[in-house]
């Protein structure tokens, strides 16, 4: 048994240690809002927080969270700025097929919550790492200065 | 409970359609050729199939649509609701079991593909909501005893002015669902128009920014098990043997199978069954798939493209032409295999009983792949369910002619005896083929004294994406599949003598469409050649091009405007712009590219963008696709290539399968022509010009053509 705090509640899981949290979250919990796309860290859909940063969960190992916070998307509504970066995202509509958008968006906000005000480079710097195939990048940037309170 | 409100009882859902019996008008419709039965019978399309109004007012649009990203989960209840006059707020979508009422207008199967969910629903879908509407307003004068001219619909309600009354819609379902339906509507003319042309959130976007929104991948049925699939690692190549011992011994594997498509390895979750499947030792018969390599393909295909091919059109006398012509000039050109890689790899979810079939899938093409389930599991089409959810990106690969990935998943199912979800991993999904296919081109062509194109001879060399397919009787004329001459045996310019011609070889890599299809290589391929030409003539590329454009065609709208708005010939040093400007699924896109170097390699900094997709149900949408459209043809200009040593996918990941990413993300302009025509294909026509205006921006900053893509890797010092 591992135990971590997920989305502020204690959970305990029974499986392998080596098992990356991708799978744990998804197969274990059927917490299916954090998503497989690559494997290798390559594509970033699997975004999630480990004590507040942003971190690719599928190649990280169970044992790596062992007594910390874990965040998904599913806990995102949960805190004021979470509220914020997704109010963000429905007034410029940002999602089209929507698969990476819980990996943008955990970027994005554990980006915020380190610079409120990012500048662009720091923006692209966060989501250089989180791949879309239908192209909604210039909309996630956008997004993001709204909820940091810029321009769009 | 009414048929309007509870769909177990529609009865339309008994389905004898034969799959593609002989009515098929075509996937592929010629610009002029689209015959609309003008008043459609409302029987034909009951609404009850496609609106569901609950007491309390709720209403839920069935579509009949795959939503991967296209933004069809909206744009089709636009339509409905244009004419249904339901309060929009109210409004949610469901996804549409398989049922011939739930066909494509102009074909017998459920299919979403050809940028023709808008054009092909947009009478059907104003026609539901308007039959519905008549048949609330008609329930409603009859429980007030007024005339039903007197009564009108608006926001969810309808209302007797003269008297006051009002009635929310779901007070009505009931009644209204027991009426006759009406011979004939009128549908409002465009200029009546409320809610088409309005920019329109998309109604799945909060699902999909609070990780609720359901795909294929996130199905999880009791007692279900993860197979991972080891497969042939060249294409055709079967199982000669496999020791299974090591993958079974690991915790959580519950069994190893042969299954036609190679060994799966079925486990408590992925990440049992991909370790396990690690461990499998399997020696493959490759078969004549293991002779295949990428550059002696290219150097066969450049050899064909030099013999006569079959002819897709003739005008005048090329030969001639070019003879008599001031100057010519020749080129050739290379693009490779291109996979999909849509972000979410395919996967699909079965539970097989021994008299039903049920399956999830985020799939395109719902009745192919139920009747490749059916005849796999020995059932009957109506004894297998569809249960499409959303598709993490389709791009043409969920509507696969094959029912590849549904029909391994029946016989997975089959053979471990227990519901399974089949996930393909990334490598899985890259190295799985259903390509767009690789081409060689080569062009010809010749111009008089005055610079004007005067001869024209393009062969171009792939494979068939339909032959073998259900699609090739109606899709391949004569030995021509109209998918691999689309862009270029359509090319607008006015040429007297053009020629073009096709070889269609064949071998064991497995092709598809994918978005924009074959517009995805003609249009690289003859815009930078049109470019090349005004080079040639000493001409600037717009003015050259818009010569030589028939003086009506809507290729010159898109051109103009997407120039003006560029700032055309105003750059700084160190930039260059480029265009193109083509038109596919019935409608025109220019872009004007932006470049510069940076390290020697090209950055595109901007596009300027104007399509003419006729009527505009919802900008914002279209505005997204033309955005997609772009980046999805920038991440094949600049990085996409799958190449083949020894039969072997030398790509297998985002590593080496690289799709543009945030930090290359050009700024996109979208601009869009009015137009009063009926609406045509916006999710790939963006997609084909993208290419070339970076290949010909590329030519007026470095003076060098490029004729292979991608370019992105070509250092450009």
């Amino acid at each position: 048994m591992i135990s971590f705090h997920l989305n502020g509640k204690e959970t305990r899981v029974d499986a392998d240690p080596g098992t990356p949290l991708l799978w744990v979250l998804r197969d274990h919990l059927q917490m299916t809002g954090t998503k497989y796309g690559c494997g290798i860290a390559q594509c970033g859909a699997c975004t999630v927080h480990l004590d507040g940063r942003a971190i690719r969960s599928c190649v990280t190992p169970l044992s790596m969270a062992s007594g910390r916070k874990v965040a998904t998307i599913e806990g995102l509504a949960d805190t004021v700025l979470g509220r914020k970066v997704q109010s963000a995202w429905h007034e410029v509509d940002v999602p089209q097929c929507g698969y990476c958008q819980s990996g943008q968006i955990m970027a994005a906000a554990a980006l915020l919550y380190e610079h409120p005000h990012p500048s662009d480079s720091q923006i692209a710097d966060a989501m250089d790492g989180i791949l879309c195939r239908c192209g909604t990048y210039n909309r996630i940037r956008a997004a993001i200065k709204v909820a940091s309170g810029g321009e769009k | 409970m009414n048929a309007l409100q509870n769909p177990s009882r529609r009865k339309f859902l008994t389905d004898s359609t034969a799959l593609l019996g002989g009515l098929v008008i075509g996937f592929y419709l010629p610009a002029t050729g689209r015959a609309y039965a003008a008043g459609i019978n409302p029987a034909k399309y009951p609404p009850d199939a496609f609106i569901h109004i609950a007491p309390n007012d709720e209403i839920t649009i069935v579509v009949n649509k795959s939503e991967m990203g296209q933004g069809v989960y909206t744009s089709l209840p636009m339509l409905i609701n244009e004419e249904l006059e339901a309060d929009w707020s109210r409004i949610g979508v469901e996804s549409a079991p398989v049922a011939a009422v739930y066909n494509h207008t102009h074909m017998p199967m459920q299919l979403t593909g050809g940028s023709s969910s808008v054009s092909s629903s947009w009478e059907q879908m104003r026609q539901v909501g308007a039959v519905a509407r008549v048949l609330l307003i008609r329930a409603a004068a009859a429980e007030w005893g007024v005339p039903e001219g007197e009564c009108h619909a608006e926001n969810g309600q309808v209302i007797h002015a003269k008297s006051g009354k009002r009635s929310g819609y779901g007070k009505l379902a009931d009644a209204a669902a027991k009426l006759p339906l009406p011979e004939k509507v009128e549908l409002k003319q465009p200029k009546d128009f409320k809610l088409i042309g309005k920019p329109t959130r998309r109604l799945d976007t909060p699902a999909k920014i609070n990780g609720s929104a359901k795909f294929g991948l996130d199905v999880y049925l009791p007692g279900m098990l993860t197979v991972l699939v080891a497969r042939s690692p060249v294409f055709g190549g079967k199982v000669k043997r496999y020791d299974a011992e090591d993958a079974r011994k690991l915790p959580g594997v519950h069994g190893v199978y042969q299954v036609p498509t190679g060994i799966a390895v079925a486990a408590d979750g992925f990440w049992p069954a991909k370790t396990a499947r690690d461990l499998l030792q399997i020696e493959w018969d490759e078969g004549e798939g293991a002779a295949l390599s990428t550059p002696d393909m290219f150097a066969g295909y450049l050899e064909l493209a030099k013999q006569p091919g079959l002819v897709a059109r003739h005008d005048g006398d090329a030969e001639k032409g070019m003879k008599a012509a001031h100057r010519t000039v020749s080129a050739e050109y290379e693009v490779p295999y291109l996979a999909h890689a849509a972000m979410e790899p395919l996967n699909v979810v079965v539970d097989l009983k021994p008299d039903r079939c049920a399956i999830w899938t985020g799939t395109q093409a719902q009745t192919m792949d139920r009747a490749a389930a059916a005849r796999i599991a020995g059932l009957k089409p109506e004894q297998v369910e569809i249960h499409t959810t959303f598709l993490g990106g389709g791009f043409g690969r969920r509507a696969n002619p094959r029912s590849d990935f549904v029909s391994e998943a029946v016989q997975v199912a089959m053979a471990v005896g227990k519901p399974v979800k089949v996930v393909w991993t990334r490598e899985d999904d890259m190295q799985g083929g259903n390509y767009r296919p690789m081409w060689a081109d080569r062009i010809e062509a010749g111009i008089d004294k005055d610079g004007k194109p005067v001869a024209w001879k393009h062969t171009i060399v792939g494979q068939s994406i339909v032959e073998g397919t259900a699609f090739a009787s109606f899709m391949i004329h004569g030995g021509i599949d109209a998918t691999s001459v689309e862009g270029a045996a359509t090319l607008p310019y006015l040429i007297p003598n053009l020629e073009v011609e096709l070889h269609s070889p064949k071998n064991a890599v497995p092709v598809q469409w994918w978005r924009s299809v074959g517009h995805s290589h003609t249009a690289f391929v003859v815009e930078t050649m049109m470019d090349e030409l005004a080079h040639l003539a000493g001409r600037d590329p717009v003015a050259y091009r818009l010569d030589v454009l028939p003086s009506a065609s809507r290729y010159r709208g898109v051109l103009q405007l997407a120039v003006e708005k560029s700032g055309w010939g105003k750059l700084p040093a160190g930039r260059a712009q480029g265009v193109a400007v083509h038109q596919s699924f019935d409608s025109f896109v220019a872009h004007v590219v932006e470049v510069s170097l940076v390290d020697d390699r090209i950055r595109v900094h901007r596009v300027v963008s104007a399509v003419d997709c006729g009527m505009v149900v919802n900008p914002d949408g279209v505005r997204q696709q033309i955005e997609s459209a772009i980046v999805y043809g920038l991440s094949a200009a600049l990085h996409g290539e799958i190449t083949l040593e020894k039969g072997r996918v030398m790509q297998s990941n985002f590593n080496d399968y690289p799709p543009l990413r945030f930090s290359e993300m050009p700024k996109i302009d979208v601009h869009i022509v009015e137009s009063s025509k009926e609406p045509s294909g916006i999710g790939e026509p963006g997609t084909p010009p993208i290419a070339p205006a970076v290949a010909n921006a590329v030519f007026a900053l470095t003076g060098k053509r490029l004729r292979r893509m991608p370019f992105g890797k070509e250092n450009l010092a």
